[in-house]
């Protein structure tokens, strides 16, 4: 199939046959909730529809192993006030209000959609449905059901590696690999969604080992850029030899030392850091010994996966103590991603668009970590608008024959050095990300120290002879990864104060001139600029708030 | 990380080998039809307990370790009663679909 009509001419091609060639009018990488709603959307629009997704739509990313709260908020005035102005201060006045009513609008649509489709919302006391969270494995079951349904195209184990471009450089398919069926695939499209999710690092955080920022750099080698990328030291509190990073339930939780002794301000919100502080040395335990043992059956039944490492090591966390850590969930639960430039979801790049956690979350988020709630309203509703968007331009283009090449680099290159060692860069990056003294706790030395070690390492990814077609999944991911943090830490240099989740040790305060946004972008030359925060919804206020 | 499927459970099925994000499984080859998956590759395991919700024979076990293999024998696993009780606890087995709907969580938020 590498010589089809229209295939691309970059010689790279050669290394990956396309097994699975097919043309579509939108194609969607990432089968999470935003991927999800983005293939529901372009199909129910009329656009013929594929979605690829890295492992298996209904299983993959953070959401499917985990559950999460939604920004539900019913439609009365006073309510919905008080949910915009909650994270106002949080998110260091960088959130855009006319974006929050949008998505809270559209996310009361889409839970709404959600019921009428037969997720099994819970009953309260008094016979109400309760539309404030929802089970992962239930809901991207049910979503995975909707997406075939709406007669979107499936490719389970299909990671996309490269996007494919046009003459004009607007983005026109993807092509990556096939895990399970071996051999490459390509889809020509008119419009591609970027729905890969955040990138987590492979810090074994519950279900991010899927997120490796693959969408991000691909979306950058086709010329897209980012914003908010300094938001993106989002650590999660997890039993220290396990996976499961809930942390709704440790706000009942106690923090002490080895010895029993209480440490003093630690806490799951508003006290983290201090948890870091301590883990930086010696271990910390936790036990859920503030909590009202009548709730201890509603915990169960809220999270049910909280329990599954304590019930299967034997341990009860309402009396006993465990260990804990903190695992780096990065813009998972940051907030930073690929820059929207309207209210489509569409990227810098024409063709391309961006939904859920592989887009900014900053236009309701601002700073501070959309958690669950914010970000799973963020991949309902800029997942609807992106794939509604990508199905309009798709329309639009109409049918002329467009030459193709790809867009992919390292790794995928035509460099002389030496191959990329997937292994050896996945941590040599993830020892530059982890650690709570350069990532969680900023300052101007330890970010540029390992920006000048993370650097050079993209100096040798980017000449490096390609990868074998075996290899190119992990070469991708770990440069995907690299440069994620290049972006993280040249945006966090960039920002020489503290705001939202953002910490300078060196620059400890907020600074009211920063009030900005930092658009970050480029692989060789990673370059950042400021660009004006949204206006503020009560400049009185805000003055009163900026001067405290 | 995922630590065993049960070759008495397992039907063969492989609905395991589709679901796993991370493609941890490998389907038996053709000569072997209705005998369990390999796990093939143990150590790329995010532990997520998908496999073990999305089995419907209650035949794989997910030990919550995410970085080292416990080696906990199936027999262990079977008395203390925990293969299947992810699905039960998600209501996914017969006799617990109740817990579909059981969700507390909003219980323990604070109030809008």
């Amino acid at each position: 199939m590498a010589n089809a009509p229209g295939a691309p001419a970059n010689p790279s091609a050669s290394s990956l046959e396309f097994d699975a060639h097919l043309e579509a009018d939108v194609l969607v990488l990432g089968g999470g909730p935003a991927g999800t709603w983005a293939a529901i959307a372009a199909a129910t629009a009329g656009a013929r529809t594929v979605l690829a997704d890295k492992g298996f739509c209904g299983t993959s990313g953070a959401t499917a192993a985990s559950g999460t709260t939604l920004w539900y908020v019913d439609p009365d005035p006073a309510k919905r006030a008080a949910a915009k102005a909650a994270r106002e201060g949080l998110g260091g006045h960088l959130a855009d209000h006319g974006w929050m009513d949008r998505v809270l609008d559209r996310t009361h649509a889409a839970v709404g959609q959600l019921a009428d489709w037969g997720y099994p919302f819970p009953r309260d006391a008094d016979g109400r449905d309760r539309r404030v969270s929802v089970q992962g494995p239930e809901y991207m079951r049910l979503m995975r059901r909707r997406v075939k349904q709406a007669g979107v195209t499936i490719l389970d184990h299909c990671p996309a590696l490269e996007l494919l471009v046009d003459d004009g450089g607007a983005v026109a398919g993807a092509a990556g690999v096939r895990r399970q069926k071996g051999g490459g695939w390509a889809v020509r499209a008119k419009a591609v969604v970027i729905a890969t999710g955040g990138c987590a690092f492979l810090s074994k955080a519950l279900g991010c080992n899927v997120l490796t920022g693959d969408g991000l750099l691909m979306a950058a080698e086709a010329g897209a850029d980012l914003s908010g990328m300094e938001f993106s030291n989002a650590y999660a509190i997890a039993p220290a030899f396990g996976s499961v990073t809930k942390t709704l339930l440790y706000q009942w939780a106690s923090f002490t030392r080895a010895d029993g002794a209480v440490i003093p301000g630690a806490a799951s919100k508003g006290g983290r850091s201090v948890i870091a502080r301590v883990l930086a040395t010696e271990p910390v335990y936790a036990r859920l010994d503030r909590a009202e043992p009548e709730l201890s059956a509603a915990m169960r039944q809220a999270q049910p996966n909280f329990f599954l490492p304590f019930d299967r090591v034997g341990i009860d966390p309402f009396t006993q103590r465990f260990p804990v850590t903190l695992r780096l969930e990065g813009t998972v639960r940051g907030t930073g991603g690929l820059r929207l430039v309207n209210e489509r979801c569409a990227t810098a790049v024409p063709g391309l668009f961006a939904a859920g956690d592989a887009a900014t979350r900053e236009p309701i988020c601002g700073g501070f970590t959309g958690g669950g709630s914010h970000n799973a309203a963020w991949a309902m509703s800029s997942g609807h608008w992106a794939g509604q968007g990508a199905a309009d331009h798709a329309r639009a283009l109409g049918n002329g024959a467009r030459a193709l090449r790809r867009a992919g680099g390292a790794g995928l290159g035509e460099g002389r050095g030496a191959a990329i060692d997937a292994g050896a860069l996945t941590r040599a990056v993830q020892a530059e990300v982890f650690p709570y003294h350069i990532n969680y706790f900023r300052t101007e030395e330890g970010l540029t120290g390992a920006l000048t070690r993370l650097d050079r390492l993209w100096s040798d990814a980017a000449g490096a002879a390609p990868s074998s077609a075996d290899d190119s999944l992990r070469v991708r991911e770990a440069a995907a990864m690299l440069a994620t943090a290049r972006w993280m830490y040249r945006s966090a240099l960039a920002r020489t104060e503290s705001r939202g989740m953002h910490r300078r040790l060196d620059h400890a305060a907020l600074d009211p001139a920063q009030r900005h946004l930092l658009t970050v972008g480029g692989l060789d030359e990673v370059h950042v600029s400021a660009r004006p925060a949204p206006l503020h919804p009560d400049p009185v206020g805000a003055k009163r708030e900026l001067a405290a | 990380m995922i630590e065993l499927i049960s070759p008495t459970r397992c039907t063969g099925c492989n609905i395991c080998v589709a679901i796993c994000p991370m493609d941890v499984f490998q389907a038996a080859s053709g000569q072997a039809k209705g005998a369990a998956p390999a796990i093939a590759r143990q150590s790329d395991c995010q532990t997520c307990f998908l496999c073990e919700a999305h089995c419907p024979d209650d035949a794989l076990y997910v030990a919550p370790d995410a970085e080292t293999v416990t080696g906990i024998a199936e027999e262990a696993v079977a008395a203390a009663g925990l293969f299947g009780s992810y699905r039960r606890a998600i209501g996914w087995s017969d006799g617990h679909r109740d817990n579909r709907s059981a969700d507390q969580t909003f219980r323990l938020l604070a109030p809008h």
